[in-house]
């Protein structure tokens, strides 16, 4: 097996070493009745490098891969273009295949890679500091509701009709066992946002607001009166952004006052991957630097009074602080945050909002374009790369038949929000930079067929 | 000294004495380069990205444009590579060396899994493509579940969590979820005091009180004091085996026995489940919930901290509870991923979504490559490897380093030393230290807890004899320089690109992100 580099000449000397007759002896712990005598069941034998990668070949050849056709989809995860020198630096093996960075002195690339992550995504991010990254978007974002509890002791978070669906899944699974109180609705179809419902909605009991910007409809808002309403009432404002590249074009969630700003990262050098791994964002004030979870990379010296890189504030973590730390998670997204951080050192800030205006540039014409097939209907009045159309019929199907002519036209609001059958016929259109003035035409075409 | 013909020397002159080596103008040593800050080397007017010119349109971003600097430098592609690829080599690296950092399974990386991850069917698919543009993709996570319940002998398997940690949150909710079902409240989840942190981290998130099980003088769960704890009060006993001791709990299916008997469930901690892999099925010890770090057993790349994936067994009596979204085999041969949509009345107990999308595709693909590539031979020979490798590291250290369970019998896939024996002073943190300059990464060290100054070592099944003996050899000359009270190892490591660094320091006086020092001065 290529993998496996002792002989059974080795094996023999280390089992006469250790005095054991067999390698199964070595397992004499295992009460016989739980032993298999025998290979297990169903799997075949070791295969050939060719032969599983052909199997392997064949699977991935059964996927419409979105370089394929023209490609709309965006709802939380978004095509980009990552630069060829990203994925080769990504492979370079002693990052691909180190641990966390325990042993500091000979892990200071992976701590310095983090030292700088952290100190773009604060920045892109409007905030202060921001932390090692965790496993995705919807798992800060409910990290970020626990937070805000733990910070104001109250137990109560309102959530926006504009936040990613499968988000608000996500912490309803969890404050069912938390107690949380989260409320809810699913959006309208209006251009404007729920901003002026949520602050009328903030009580003496609200731990935080969450908004998501842009939201899952594509609308952003300002932020700063929310922010002003819930720091009146002692809340907080949680802020997400699930595309981050917007932030190349639009106003920082944190300099409009959010408190704790998370978000998915994937936009930047992490491909769609069918939605995993990602990598989640994790922002927020200064203040409240010690209620954070995840891990942190700090700064110090060595004992030869050199810069150098370590993990810090540990007393938060499990590892530490077992039942008592602010959250379980142990592992991050290490490899994707390196990868988000390569990307953004490509960009830069120059190459960030070229990006951003090329994307919202092109988002403005697919919008305009798409706008004049007859029986569709823009939502948004305004919007970075991503905007919702009102169909004459329910768009799940839409989005299928188009799929079945080769044009990935976009995500249903049905498949979003099954229990909302109000907006089914609404449809998230993203374009990027990706996307080409022929795919909009293809796009419009096949739409104008369609509900023709 | 020999000569060419032009006179230039061929040969260097013998180095006399061991002096100290000059100091460089640059602070470089040769092939190991100190490398600034991209604060400090790129601007914000640097890029490495060309672009296509925006199409000239009306802003629809309202009052919403950005209009301060953000403060992101670039730089060229060229600066691009170099700046990571310095930084890559202050790294060690399981492609540098042996890494023998016990339980957390630091195994080669096959390279096809990674060129697999890559193939643009699996890398490049939108997670909400219509179903019928995935079905290889769905196909993979499909039948990548159907070998997780294969070889671990268990009823049913939740792919979405994310890493271990959120398989232990996936399996603490399923069991919530079928003790509410059954109207059961209870509140106490008994955890060794020898588990992983992030056990009893995942026992209070979901909102239970943590109460510990202590551990016999053989390092293994006390049955009797369980049994004596177990209550209409107790949810669930989370345990690891094989255990963080190296050992293989010998008793886990009485424990399973009691435990079920008082009504509650088994949660096993699968970060181990490398030693045993092809041998033992946990579903056969009564395991209700186990989660498998794909990382670990299935060798997807660590990656310098994640991404990890945690897929989780369950039991008959669990499997009803688990997350959304799941795929399913069709008739007609077709797979569905069933989620909100289409869940309909199939699932009705679902616990509910724990991530956005489907999991950890991209891990998915590598695990399943690692698994058909091993075949079953190969699974059986990982883990026989791995548990040979380790008990020849302990028995060739043992008279040199105290190894508190050995001699109760073999230990599993890692060895576990003590302190005991170090001279007055000396620490096991000199010796991982004294590890680096030799080369290699530490093992893990003060942990687990329940071993004074414990020194965890699992070298994995991917490294041959020749590696193991210089291992041995190197762990040997520290344990003896350690007894012997060689001051110098207090100094270690000499040869790092950084020495000793001031965890202190950075605790007291958090430095979280790059901040301009002429902007810090101006401020003060």
């Amino acid at each position: 097996m290529r993998y496996l580099p002792l002989t059974d000449a080795d094996r023999a000397d280390m089992l006469s070493v250790i005095g054991a007759a067999s390698i199964d002896d070595l397992f004499v712990d295992v009460p016989a009745e739980a032993r298999l005598t025998d290979k297990i069941a169903g799997l075949p034998d070791h295969a050939s490098e060719l032969a599983v990668e052909r199997h392997m070949a064949a699977l991935a050849r059964k996927n419409l891969s979105a370089g394929e056709v023209p490609f709309f989809l965006g709802a939380g995860a978004y095509k980009h273009h990552v630069p060829a020198s990203v994925d080769h630096l990504i492979q370079r093996g002693e990052f691909l295949t180190a641990y966390t960075p325990y042993q500091p002195e000979i892990a200071q690339g992976t701590l310095q890679v983090l030292f700088e992550f952290q100190t773009q995504v604060a920045r892109l991010l409007g905030c202060d500091v921001a932390n090692a990254s965790m496993y995705d978007g919807s798992t800060a974002c409910w990290e970020a509701i626990v937070m805000a509890r733990r910070i104001t002791k109250r137990g109560k978070a309102l959530l926006s009709s504009g936040l990613h669906p499968h988000y608000v899944s996500v912490a309803d699974t969890m404050a069912k066992f938390t107690g949380d109180a989260l409320v809810h609705e699913a959006p309208t179809l209006d251009a404007a946002t729920d901003i002026d419902a949520l602050i009328a909605s903030i009580d003496k009991d609200t731990s935080c607001v969450v908004v998501q910007y842009p939201d899952i409809l594509g609308r952003i808002a300002d932020l700063t009166p929310l922010a002003d309403a819930a720091h009146a009432a002692g809340a907080l404002l949680v802020a997400v952004v699930t595309e981050p590249v917007a932030l190349g074009a639009c106003r920082a969630p944190g300099h409009m006052g959010a408190d704790i700003v998370v978000g998915e990262g994937q936009s930047i050098g992490v491909g769609l991957q069918f939605g995993g791994p990602y990598l989640g964002l994790f922002a927020c004030k200064q203040k409240y630097v010690r209620q954070m979870p995840g891990r942190l990379c700090g700064e110090t010296l060595d004992a030869a009074g050199k810069r150098g890189f370590v993990l810090t504030l540990s007393t938060r973590e499990q590892h530490i602080r077992r039942e008592k730390a602010t959250s379980n998670i142990c592992t991050n997204s290490g490899l994707c945050a390196l990868a988000f951080s390569i990307h953004m050192t490509l960009l830069g800030e120059k190459g960030l909002r070229e990006l951003a205006a090329l994307n919202h540039g092109l988002a403005v014409q697919a919008a305009d374009r798409l706008s004049q097939v007859p029986g569709v209907t823009l939502v948004n009045d305004s919007f970075f790369n991503e905007f919702t159309l009102i169909l004459t019929k329910d768009a799940r199907e839409v989005v299928r038949n188009l799929a079945d002519k080769g044009v990935l036209a976009g995500v249903s609001l049905g498949r979003l929000f099954p229990a909302a059958p109000q907006i089914g016929k609404g449809l998230v259109v993203a374009v990027t930079e990706t996307v080409t003035a022929q795919d909009i035409e293809a796009l419009a075409a096949a739409l104008q067929e369609e509900l023709a | 000294m020999s000569m060419l013909k032009e006179g230039r020397p061929t040969a260097p002159v013998p180095v006399k004495e061991a002096h100290m080596a000059p100091t460089t103008a640059t602070g470089n040593r040769a092939l190991m380069l100190e490398e600034a800050l991209i604060f400090e080397i790129g601007s914000t007017d640097t890029t490495g990205v060309d672009f296509a010119e925006a199409p000239k349109v009306a802003s629809r971003l309202g009052s919403l444009a950005r209009t301060d600097s953000i403060g992101l430098p670039g730089l060229s592609e060229q600066e691009t590579v170099r700046h990571y690829t310095r930084l890559s080599r202050q790294n060690y690296a399981i492609d540098l060396g042996l890494f023998p950092l016990g339980s957390c399974t630091m195994k080669h990386n096959p390279r096809l899994n990674e060129k697999v991850a890559r193939m643009p069917g699996f890398a490049d698919i939108h997670p909400l493509q219509p179903q019928s543009t995935v079905q290889g993709a769905l196909g993979v996570i499909n039948e990548l579940a159907f070998w997780l319940i294969d070889l671990t002998g268990m009823h049913g398997v939740a792919m979405t969590p994310k890493a271990g940690a959120h398989g232990e949150l996936c399996g603490l909710l399923c069991i919530r979820a079928a003790l509410e079902a059954r109207g059961d409240a209870r509140s106490v989840i008994l955890v060794p005091e020898s588990a992983h942190g992030t056990n009893p981290a995942t026992a209070a998130f979901c909102g239970y009180k943590v109460e510990d099980i202590p551990a016999t003088p053989d390092g293994r769960v006390d049955l009797d004091a369980l049994k004596a704890r177990l209550g209409p009060d107790v949810a669930a006993v989370m345990i690891t085996n094989p255990n963080t001791c190296g050992l293989f709990e010998r008793d886990m299916k009485l424990i399973s026995d009691a435990v079920h008997a008082a009504g509650a469930f088994v949660y096993c901690d699968g970060a181990n489940f490398n030693a045993i892999v092809g041998r033992v099925r946990p579903g056969d010890l009564g395991i209700d919930a186990m989660h498998i770090n794909l990382h670990k057993t299935f060798s997807t790349p660590h990656g310098g901290g994640g991404p990890g994936s945690g897929p989780v067994v369950l039991s008959e009596a669990l499997s009803p509870f688990g997350p959304l979204p799941y795929t399913a085999r069709m008739a007609d041969g077709t797979i569905h991923l069933i989620e909100e949509d289409n869940v309909g009345e199939e699932m009705p107990n679902s616990f509910g979504r724990m991530s956005a999308f489907h999991g950890q595709m991209g891990m998915f693909t590598r695990a399943l490559t690692y698994i058909l590539s091993h075949g079953a031979d190969g699974l059986r020979q990982v883990s026989g490897d791995a548990v040979l490798n380790a008990n020849y590291i302990l028995r060739s250290l043992e008279d040199v380093l105290d190894a508190p369970f050995g001699p109760s019998g073999p230990c599993m896939h890692e060895a576990l030393f003590s302190d005991k024996g170090l001279a007055d002073g000396f620490t096991t943190l000199d010796i991982a230290k004294g590890l680096i300059d030799e080369g290699f990464h530490p093992m893990t060290m003060y942990f687990p807890l329940v071993v004074h100054g414990a020194m965890l070592v699992e070298p994995t099944e991917t490294e041959s004899k020749g590696a193991l003996d210089q291992f041995i050899m190197a762990l040997r000359s520290l344990a003896e320089r350690a007894r012997a009270g060689d001051e110098a190892l207090k100094g270690a490591p000499y040869h790092a690109p950084r020495r000793r660094l001031d965890e202190t320091l950075a605790a007291r006086k958090p430095i979280l992100t790059w901040t301009d020092p002429a902007l810090a001065e101006a401020a003060e």
